[in-house]
């Protein structure tokens, strides 16, 4: 890739990462939420933006963030990632802990609740593999099918979660961003062949 | 041959199911408020949530702006109760739902109407909603949580039945 394309790359990897953040940050709701709310909030929103960058550095795509510097970042990004939700919930908790025991129970009235702590636990299922990759002595075939599968039902359920929640993020960017991280992930596991458990012969 | 049962059971079961339906479904419409007609209220999920017991009568909650109206009536006979205390909180311009001063409560008139003016509720939690209870022990206790069809809207309705204790 020319230096010229591989500046539009990251253009283009800026703009969707970091507009939807911008509108979430001068969301006319933050008026109206203490400091804890607003951060709880805006984890959420970076963790979105973050779901966007894990597929393509898993995969080595960015420019100069090729395979091995790319995965070696993904595993930073990843602990990034859960840092992020644990903020998330965690700020969520101080401002209202009543709504957060009703979605880490499944029984909250809002439907988005049950999609976020579904992505939450497979988020820390896909970290703990990763964390724990050398030790577990699994064979790369089968430890690449379980991290990409539940890194898929991360992103998936991530989605639904945002989409359904009336908050700070602006309807189109956000859209834009969930659409471009599910389009990153399907094609990198396409790519990656995680599915090679799946369909190929196991020896 | 076997399978001739199931099918006959089917038709037979939803014959009888639609022929319910029709039969509650029209009276109710046509006599809303017969003798055991009316059905309690039940609690809504997440209803309770930052609830503080106690909330003081008020005029209006913080500087107004925003309207929370609904009726309360009794169940089975769907009588208008009058002086029932309700309470009233929500996330909104003005502070959070688990800030007192963002509770207040109000009673209703001869009618069994209410009627509490209070801050614009903004989204919070991922919808803009509101929170109401009846909770004063002559009746079983009930919580709601309506939700807003947009954040826009000004005002914000709940209807209780409450069942005697």
């Amino acid at each position: 890739m020319g230096p010229a394309r591989a500046a539009l790359a990251w253009a283009a990897l800026g703009t969707a990462i970091l507009l939807p953040i911008g509108v979430a940050a001068t969301s006319p709701l933050l008026a109206w939420r203490d400091p804890v709310y607003i951060l709880a909030g805006m984890a959420g929103v970076i963790a979105m933006a973050l779901l966007l960058l894990q597929p393509l550095l898993a995969a080595g795509y960015l420019p100069g963030l090729r395979l091995p510097r790319g995965r070696r970042l993904h595993r930073w990004t990843g602990a990034a990632l859960v840092g992020a939700v644990l903020v998330h919930v965690g700020g969520l908790w101080v401002t209202s802990p009543p709504d957060v025991i009703d979605a880490l129970t499944f029984t909250s009235p809002t439907p988005f609740s049950a999609w976020g702590v579904i992505a939450m636990w497979a988020l820390f299922a896909a970290a703990l593999l990763g964390g724990l990759r050398r030790r577990l002595h699994l064979r790369p075939r089968v430890w690449r099918f379980a991290h990409t599968a539940l890194a898929a039902v991360v992103v998936l359920c991530s989605v639904a979660h945002a989409m359904l929640v009336e908050g700070t993020m602006g309807t189109l960017s956000k859209a834009a961003l969930c659409g471009l991280a599910l389009a990153a992930t399907a094609k990198v596991l396409r790519d990656l062949h995680s599915w090679a458990l799946l369909t190929r012969h196991i020896v | 041959m076997i399978q001739k049962h199931p099918c006959r059971r089917t038709v037979l079961a939803a014959q009888a199911a639609l022929g319910l339906v029709l039969a509650t479904g029209v009276s109710g419409v046509l006599v809303p408020a017969r003798a055991r007609g009316l059905a309690p209220t039940p609690s809504m999920r997440g209803g309770s949530n930052n609830y503080l017991p106690g909330a003081p009568i008020v005029e209006r909650i913080g500087g107004g702006g925003f309207w929370m109206t609904g009726t309360v009536r009794r169940a089975g006979d769907g009588e208008p109760l009058r002086g029932v205390r309700i309470q009233i909180w929500a996330h909104t311009t003005e502070g959070h739902e688990r800030d007192p001063h963002s509770h207040g409560a109000t009673l209703t008139d001869a009618d069994g109407a209410f009627r509490l003016e209070m801050p614009q509720i903004v989204p919070a939690f991922g919808q803009p909603h509101g929170h109401l209870a009846y909770d004063s022990g002559d009746f079983e206790t009930v919580f709601l949580r309506p939700v807003m069809r947009s954040a826009r809207e000004t005002s914000l309705s709940a209807d209780f039945v409450l069942q005697p204790v």
